[in-house]
């Protein structure tokens, strides 16, 4: 049976449509699901995809974190469900305090729009499973706040526990120590800035973002075996 | 009773704020000189009902943890005045005389 991912379209979403398409390329049964449902039915696994949700108003993911979907993803997320958060999603879980951290402007305010080569730091997470650390993925990013920042015992202890998933080659916005993606202790809910999506076929320049996406649906078929 | 509520918001000490470090890096360039330790934040201005002034302090302090500022990158100052009974709705704290 094919695994159920339930992508959640926020008002300013823009990515949703591609994370269904890459994820059905594998086999998934895929659906957007809007923010203001309170149900996320019978999904396997969760994904917020990027975007400008509630237009970035007072912080990104500030104001979606209160969407009504959003409670369903906490119990789902508390129950060990998978949930990914990609860019803006990262955001929402940043600030819903479901991801430790948080994302601030990109040092030297410059919005970074191209591929970024990154590093799987750890295979500790729904997304990183069964992909080995040092294996290099080129990964587009498209982001004017994705300055990963924490306080310095958070990150000692992240670093420590494998919660550190994903870093650049080049640091692109000045992320601490150049983070791309992180997970909870758990490794149920990750978050990464690079979009894996857009990375979905060699034809578009890079396929390497099915091999996350392949990592999450494998998760979900442990999950739920 | 009325409070007129202004509440600024900023990144907490030893979190860089690279908006800041910008301008402080661009007022020299127009010719000001001796500028240092520029940051920028965010203020915001309303108007709330409440009991007391001290009942007033203690939602927008709430209001600053739950919404108005992100307690891991940001630190919020609240600034709470009595409105007279025939003020306007326009507060008068922060505002030059």
């Amino acid at each position: 049976m094919s695994a159920t991912v339930a992508v959640v379209c926020f008002p300013g979403s823009n990515c949703e449509h591609d994370v269904v398409r890459a994820l059905g390329t594998l086999g998934a049964a895929a659906r957007v699901v809007w923010h203001g449902d309170d149900s996320l039915g019978d999904a396997d696994a969760v994904v917020l995809p990027g975007g400008f949700a509630h237009g970035d108003y007072l912080r990104p993911g500030a104001i979606a974190r209160f969407s009504p979907i959003m409670d369903a993803v906490r119990a789902f997320a508390l129950l060990g469900g998978p949930v990914v958060g990609i860019c803006n999603g990262f955001q929402v879980l940043t600030e819903a305090g479901m991801l430790p951290g948080a994302l601030r402007r990109n040092s030297g305010l410059r919005f970074v729009c191209r591929t970024a080569a990154c590093t799987v730091a750890s295979s500790s997470s729904v997304l990183t499973a069964g992909v080995p650390v040092g294996t290099r993925l080129a990964l587009p990013i498209n982001h004017g706040e994705g300055n990963y920042t924490c306080d310095a015992a958070t990150l000692a202890s992240m670093e420590e526990a494998g919660q550190v998933v994903l870093r650049y080659d080049e640091n692109p916005n000045g992320s601490v120590r150049s983070i791309a993606g992180v997970a909870n202790a758990a490794g149920n809910v990750v978050g990464l800035m690079p979009h894996p999506e857009r990375a979905s076929s060699a034809l578009i320049g890079s396929a390497d973002g099915q091999i996350l996406f392949g990592a999450l649906l494998g998760s979900v078929a442990v999950t739920t075996s | 009773m009325r409070f007129a509520v202004r509440v600024e918001v900023r990144s907490l000490e030893g979190i860089a704020d690279p908006e800041g470090q910008t301008i402080e890096r661009a007022l020299p360039a127009l010719g000001f000189r001796g500028v240092e330790a520029v940051h920028m934040g965010k203020l915001f201005r309303f108007v709330l009902e409440a009991d007391s002034e001290s009942a007033a302090r203690a939602t927008a302090d709430q209001m600053c943890s739950r919404l108005l500022a992100n307690p891991v990158i940001e630190q919020a100052d609240v600034w709470v005045e009595p409105l007279g009974a025939d003020a306007s709705d326009e507060p008068a704290v922060g505002r030059s005389a």
